[in-house]
């Protein structure tokens, strides 16, 4: 092999959206010399594509609202399987986080009184979540990007990291290949951050964009890092449906927030059928209520169609398969109905949801101002990931820190939505300060060389086979959908054992994958190179999905339908084993101390 | 819809050409569909950026049929389809492999506008109190989804290259939404006259007709900053000098 160009930094942070972009920040503040490595251009990772808002108890909207609540909401959505501990961080630390991006530049919508304003969102008790219209992705990734940019840190853009090094049982920095050239480099770093986002390209039908490959799962189980709850994912509820070229773009929640209402094709408002019972009290039980909620009045519950997700994932895939759904296949979502409440609705429509409307009107030819819009779920977030602790975001490995999406822990089986924006500023934070400390303490001195040319040697072999072998696009779209019949939204023993076949025979044909084209810039070598991930991914999710034997949050199964007592009291761990096998255990729930199993109490 | 054909530019800095593809057509397809579909089938190498597909992260900007335009947000029923569509790269950068090209400058450019900085906090908790009518007007600035489209179309940056004098249309939207910030405390007016030359700008308006996020780059961006340079530092004969030069 070769001589690879060496980067070095003090800290190596893997991935530029929020959370990647926030531990940059915090580690550079901290003194410490930063480099962040993303797929993409900066500005376009996943949490540019954000809608709805981040979710901060401000009590801007509603002075009820206190970290409490949001904790008691968080540790409710989760069903009680999340880290307690990262709930109450999360909870406590949002507002200032949320602060902290307005000092930075941000511009959220604004109160009457000159505040940042705060929308509804399901699950959250009382208007909580900041925004910007339904771009406010975008307004947290610029911000960070733009104040990032000033703070000396190394941007790496167009680089894919395929794989940790270690030196003994410590991170000591990462190696990959830059897309433009496809040259390999090797960026030694005494702590590694990973902030990779999600794994949703593993099914077919998704939200996600082709960077959400699990690459930082993948590359902390493949470094020995342990793995927690990947057996849920959020299937969220309303994704577009028509046409097929849009199948899975995702319509925010805050359509509902706004007072967009679910029908059947029978015009029945179905949710109003089916509300759990840990959510009645809490939940309109008629239609003129649900109505007065979203219109601020503090004394309403809120309406159905604000359950967690999984529940109206769930609901809407009921009504289709009971023969209640619309034409494409899905369930209607209308917002246009409000023009009988709001006097000028288009209008209100418009300025509160124009990145919907504009994307309805633009590649669905709807006017959601003027008719209902077809939806139906899609998969959108993982919930699972890698374990860290939960003050410093350090994984099982030394050195090894996670944050955002792809860690594990806030979320426990199901997330509330704006939760992840917020997730990303309050640990991603954490992350790059606590990265910086543990850098600045163990400065690492040896580079393993073996490991980084072991990884060159393999990245190349898919060139090497040149077209005359299988190409990636096919084997990718085999595994998404296997995993999409096999390991969606409604899951079985049989067909779960059936995909962990399809996924050993998919390694089989992935290892001998062959691209054309030379090194330059070959989207088919990109592919090929992230489909290590993607199968490792789909195999630890296949795997928990088989060991939990219950229903629960993102997880749903048929052949145990019901919520168990029993399982609610662990968490299911992966770890690579000796072997190279995947070792799946249980691992019990760690127990609330008093204040806050009273703090829960209290918001029942 | 029926098959259609595509002429997909291939190459890079060495040179390159069109390549024709075949490929069916059905409801709903947009440009970045046919170029997947054909990448997936016919040409895996084909070398091509995206992410969100839905117009929001401005990552597949290219010239379709000559005009600059998202590729995952430009429908195929709008295009005549009985003629070859032609797909190519943005011209005014520098090619890297077929769609894909050099975007690295505005980045570089970006860096070099005063960044934000705000006044005091306006209450002791640290926060401040805005109107959402100031709000509203930045926000149109802070709609960029930054897919350099406008800087494409720009003349002074396409014919003239005058990268290393002029930030192009992007950055004025940048810099008025900064100007604009009501909390923002900085002035970038002499940045702007110069070195930034906003003076070599005719308001052609071309920039703003290609903008996916409907920014009115020209009346509400750059008009408005010209004035106030123009208030500031009033110089009409070299202005007109530098329209020309
Ligand atoms: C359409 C949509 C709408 C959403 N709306 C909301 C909302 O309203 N509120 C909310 O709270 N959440 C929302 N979410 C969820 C939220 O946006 C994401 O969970 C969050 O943005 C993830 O951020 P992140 O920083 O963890 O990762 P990302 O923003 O996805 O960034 C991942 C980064 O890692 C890089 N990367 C990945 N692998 C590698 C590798 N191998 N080498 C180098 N770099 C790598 C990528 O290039 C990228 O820069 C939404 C998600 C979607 C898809
Ligand atoms: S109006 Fe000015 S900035 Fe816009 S394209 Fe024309 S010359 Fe360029
Ligand atoms: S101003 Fe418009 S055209 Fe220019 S980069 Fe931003 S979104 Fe694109
Ligand atoms: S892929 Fe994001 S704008 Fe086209």
């Amino acid at each position: 092999m070769p001589e690879h160009e060496v980067v070095e930094h003090d800290v190596l942070v893997i991935g530029a959206g929020g959370a990647g972009l926030s531990a940059a920040v915090a580690a550079s503040a901290a003194g410490v010399k930063v480099g962040v490595v993303t797929k993409s251009l900066l500005g376009k990772a996943h949490t540019v594509m954000a809608e709805g808002g981040v979710a901060a108890a401000m009590a801007n909207v509603d002075e009820r609202d206190s970290w409490k609540v949001h904790f008691a909401d968080t540790m409710r959505g989760g069903q009680y399987l999340n880290n307690w501990r990262m709930a109450e961080i999360h909870a406590r630390e949002a507002p200032d986080r949320v602060k902290e991006l307005e000092a930075w530049g941000a511009l959220f919508d604004r109160t009457r009184d000159g505040r940042i304003l705060q929308r509804n969102f399901g699950g959250h008790r009382y208007p909580r979540l900041a925004h910007v219209g339904d771009r406010t992705g975008l307004e947290m990734i610029r911000t960070l990007q733009d104040h990032g940019i000033h703070q000396g840190i190394d941007f790496h853009m167009e680089h894919t990291i395929l794989t940790l090094l270690k030196d003994g049982d410590r991170v000591c920095g990462a190696f990959g290949y830059d897309r433009e050239r496809g040259r390999f480099k090797l960026f030694r770093a005494s702590a590694v951050v990973l902030a990779t986002g999600g794994i949703g390209r593993a099914f077919l039908i998704t939200s996600n964009s082709w960077e959400y490959t699990g690459d930082g799962i993948a590359l902390a189980y493949h470094a020995g890092a342990t793995m927690l709850d990947m057996e849920f994912v959020q299937f969220h509820p309303t994704g577009m449906i028509w046409p097929p070229s849009v199948r899975g773009i995702l319509v925010t929640e805050g359509v509902r927030g706004e007072g967009g209402i679910l029908v059947n094709s029978a015009g029945r408002r179905f949710m109003f059928d089916d509300i759990p019972d840990n959510y009645r009290s809490s939940t309109a039980d008629n239609e003129e209520e649900g109505w007065r909620y979203v219109t601020g009045d503090k004394n309403a519950r809120r309406p159905p169609e604000l359950l967690t997700r999984d529940h109206v994932a769930r609901c809407i895939r009921r009504e289709v398969r009971e023969g209640r759904g619309s034409p494409h296949g899905g369930v209607f979502l209308d917002i246009s109905w409000i023009k009988a409440k709001v006097p000028n609705a288009p209008e209100h429509i418009k300025k509160k949801l124009p990145s919907m409307y504009h994307q309805f009107k633009q590649l669905g030819d709807i006017d959601i101002t003027k008719e209902a819009m077809e939806v139906g779920p899609t998969t959108h977030y993982m919930m699972g990931g890698i374990k860290v602790d939960a003050e410093s975001q350090m994984s099982d490995v030394a050195g090894l820190f996670a944050a955002g999406e792809c860690a594990a822990g806030l979320h426990g089986a199901n997330r509330l939505g704006g939760n992840s924006l917020s997730d990303l500023l309050v640990f991603g934070q954490r992350a790059g300060k606590f990265a910086a400390d543990y850098a600045r303490q163990n400065p690492a001195r040896t580079f393993p060389r073996d490991q980084a040319d072991d990884a060159a040697r393999r990245a190349l072999l898919p060139l090497e086979r040149q077209g005359s072998a299988e190409g990636p696009y096919a084997i990718q779209h085999s595994l998404q959908s296997r995993m999409q019949d096999l390991v969606g939204i409604v899951r079985r023993e049989e067909e779960m054992l059936a995909a962990l076949d399809e996924i050993a025979a998919l390694k089989h044909r992935a290892a001998t994958v062959g691209v054309p084209g030379n090194r330059e810039y070959n989207n088919g070598w990109h592919t090929a190179l992230d489909l290590d991930s993607l199968l490792t991914v789909s195999e630890l999710i296949t795997r928990a999905a088989i060991e939990r034997k219950e229903s629960r949050g993102g997880h749903f199964r048929e052949d145990y339908p019901d919520k168990s007592p029993d399982w609610g009291k662990y968490n299911i761990v992966i770890r690579k084993g000796a072997a190279g096998e995947p070792e799946v255990s249980r691992v019990p729930v760690q127990p609330l101390p008093a204040e806050l199993q009273q703090v829960i109490e209290e918001n029942k | 819809m029926a098959e259609a054909v595509f002429r997909i530019w291939r190459g890079t800095a060495a040179g390159g050409q069109f390549v024709e593809y075949r490929t069916e057509a059905t409801t709903g397809m947009v440009v970045l569909d046919a170029v997947h579909k054909i990448q997936a089938e016919q040409a895996n190498d084909l070398s091509v950026r995206w992410n969100c597909k839905a117009g929001k992260c401005g990552s597949c900007s290219a010239e379709i049929n000559g005009k600059p335009r998202l590729m995952c947000m430009t429908r195929l029923n709008e295009l005549p389809l009985e003629k070859p569509v032609t797909v190519q790269p943005m011209q005014a950068f520098p090619i890297i492999r077929d769609l894909v090209t050099d975007v690295s400058w505005n980045f570089e450019v970006k860096r070099k506008i005063r960044k934000f900085s705000p006044r005091a906090a306006d209450a002791p908790d640290g926060t401040w109190r805005m109107a959402q009518a100031d709000v509203d007007r930045v926000q149109e600035f802070r709609k960029c989804i930054e897919c350099f489209l406008c800087q494409d179309v720009c003349h002074v940056l396409r014919e003239h290259k005058y990268f290393d004098t002029f930030i192009g249309p992007r950055y004025f939207v940048y810099a008025a939404a900064l100007e604009m910030q009501p909390i923002d405390k900085e002035n970038r007016l002499s940045d702007l006259r110069d070195p930034h030359n906003i003076g070599y700008c005719n308001i052609g308006k071309c920039c703003t007709n290609v903008c996916p996020e409907e920014i009115k780059i020209t009346d509400n961006a750059i008009i408005p900053l010209k004035e106030r340079v123009v208030d500031e530092f009033y110089d009409p004969l070299r202005m007109l000098f530098r329209v020309f030069k």
